[in-house]
């Protein structure tokens, strides 16, 4: 039996279902409704609408980006630090919340953030001023962070395992201060983990659309709700499309410096 | 000290991902119909929800569709990851490549790519298009988790089992695919999970008549939640979390024996 020929079911599938849908997407962005191409879609996005709701998405999924990183990264190294016996039960912990759903779980911070919901009712028990940040761009950050959260925490925890534990004692007997040993060692070390943890949080907080439905009112309009718009209420598959190439350069730059990261971490750790 | 201050710090970070399960546990007790008040406790939802058909027939489609897209996406991975074992580095860095994009990919994009595709090749939306399209994302990540327990493998075994006139297909499933198992179910647990948890391909690529949990509470959000979605997701989670405690046990009592050997 030819091993090459067992690759068939899977490149078929690619090319099926991964390549011709996205250069169809191509192919209706960059055309008019006559088949005529055009770039007219695409340079909507500096229209007036659209540069608000791309520019909005992207500040709010880079401070959900940061915020994650600042809240995962301590807490990866505490995990590693606790030396759990089962680094299974560790990542369990943090894909269980999957099996809720994913907008139930989202829809729950209304309950928990409304002018009378759970959190200012123990606010006002305890004489704190009330939290009034749903249906704002402030809630539509809490629900990036909460939902993406685990996706900066898991790559982190595994490059942070690996790290020989050696190392970091050598650098300590060669006289290295805790930040010293943090910021030359561990840190650059952990630089993989942090890229593939920022683009798992950063791109689908930039394209989010349900996000942004339930917790921003509907009134906060990010780049992915104006593109599931022109697809499910519009019906202008061409202005979608387009919007999605757009979409779709953030992405490919993101791989591009993964992949450039990628690269000279494996040079400098040869 | 410090201790101290690091078990408050895992505390809070578990309290920040768990108080929104807690929440939708409580409100599953509810009687009140809308969460806004609480009305008592009731366990009526968890009755009343069997008898909601609308309600079981999008949990027989989302666990459905779970199940065969987990299982179809990793016997396609799984003959995939033997398929790239003889393959040149730079084909396989290729096809990794491609295969890795529905991953890194914006699941809108991912969603209205197949939504165009379906939509030109002229097929009806519904449970197909949904089953094809969940199959797609699975894949990458079932190649994700068999992919290093293949490369682990020790090639001469598989010749050995040969050698001693087995046939392929007998060598992989005596020889290979013990080994890999642990990788094949966790891929296959891991798909499964996604395929459950997806709302935004389901979306774009769902006929109108047929729903999944996550579609159906989409488009109940408007109108206000139905109070049995609490209670049958809160019954998913418990069963899901009661499952991985006993399976979590009885690995860990085995590990012992082994280590006292």
């Amino acid at each position: 039996m030819n091993k090459k020929l067992l690759a068939t079911p899977h490149i078929v599938w690619s090319v099926a279902f991964i390549l011709i849908p996205l250069g169809m997407v191509l192919y209706y962005g960059l055309t008019d409704r006559t088949g005529a191409f055009t770039m007219a879609h695409i340079i909507t996005i500096v229209t007036e609408e659209h540069a608000k709701a791309l520019l909005l998405s992207i500040e709010l999924s880079l401070i959900s980006t940061i915020i994650c990183f600042l809240l995962a990264y301590p807490l990866a190294m505490m995990l590693v630090n606790m030396n759990m016996s089962q680094h299974s039960f560790i990542v369990l912990i943090f894909i269980l919340p999957m099996w809720m759903n994913f907008l139930l779980r989202t829809l729950a911070w209304q309950t928990l953030l409304e002018k009378t919901g759970v959190i200012n009712s123990l606010l006002g028990f305890f004489h704190l001023p009330p939290l009034e940040i749903i249906n704002t761009p402030t809630a539509i950050v809490l629900g990036m962070v909460y939902n993406f959260l685990p996706f900066m925490v898991l790559p982190l925890y595994n490059t942070l395992a690996k790290i020989d534990k050696n190392i970091i004692n050598a650098a300590r007997d060669l006289g290295a201060g805790t930040v010293q040993t943090f910021f030359r060692i561990t840190l650059p070390l952990s630089i993989p983990g942090i890229i593939s943890g920022v683009t798992m949080v950063f791109i689908p907080a930039l394209t989010t659309f349900v996000i942004s439905n339930l917790l921003g009112g509907s009134k906060i309009l990010l780049i992915g709700n104006v593109i599931e718009q022109e697809f499910t209420q519009a019906g202008n598959w061409h202005l979608g499309s387009g919007l999605s190439i757009v979409l779709m350069i953030f992405i490919v730059i993101n791989i591009i410096a993964e992949a450039i990261f990628d690269k000279q971490g494996e040079e400098t750790a040869s | 000290m410090r201790d101290k201050l690091r078990k408050i710090y895992i505390a809070l970070i578990f309290l920040f991902l768990y108080a929104p399960i807690l929440t939708l546990i409580v409100l599953s007790f509810n009687a009140s119909k809308t969460r806004a008040k609480w009305g008592g406790f009731t366990i009526k939802w968890y009755l009343s929800m069997f008898q909601n058909r609308a309600i079981m027939q999008a949990l027989s489609n989302t666990l459905i569709i779970a199940f065969l897209s987990a299982f179809i996406a990793t016997v396609i991975g799984v003959i995939a990851c033997l398929s790239m074992q003889s393959m040149r580095r730079r084909g396989r860095a290729l096809l990794m490549g491609v295969t890795n994009i529905p991953m890194l990919n914006a699941d809108i994009v991912t969603g209205i790519s197949l939504m165009l595709l379906f939509i030109t090749l002229g097929v009806q939306f519904g449970f197909m298009t949904i089953l094809l399209s969940h199959i797609t994302f699975n894949i990458p990540y079932v190649i994700l988790s068999v992919m290093p327990r293949m490369r682990q493998l020790n090639p001469s075994t598989y010749e050995a089992a040969l050698d001693l006139g087995a046939s392929h297909v007998q060598a992989f499933f005596k020889v290979t695919f013990p080994d890999i198992l642990p990788g094949v179910l966790s891929g296959f647990l891991m798909a499964f999970t996604m395929s459950l948890d997806d709302f935004i391909i389901t979306h774009f690529t769902k006929g109108p008549g047929i729903d999944t949990l996550s579609t159906k509470i989409y488009t109940e959000v408007k109108k206000g939640i139905k109070p049995e979605m609490y209670s049958l997701s809160t019954l998913i989670f418990i069963t899901v979390l009661l499952l991985l405690f006993l399976v979590n046990r009885a690995p860990a009592g085995k590990k012992e024996k082994e280590v006292t050997l």
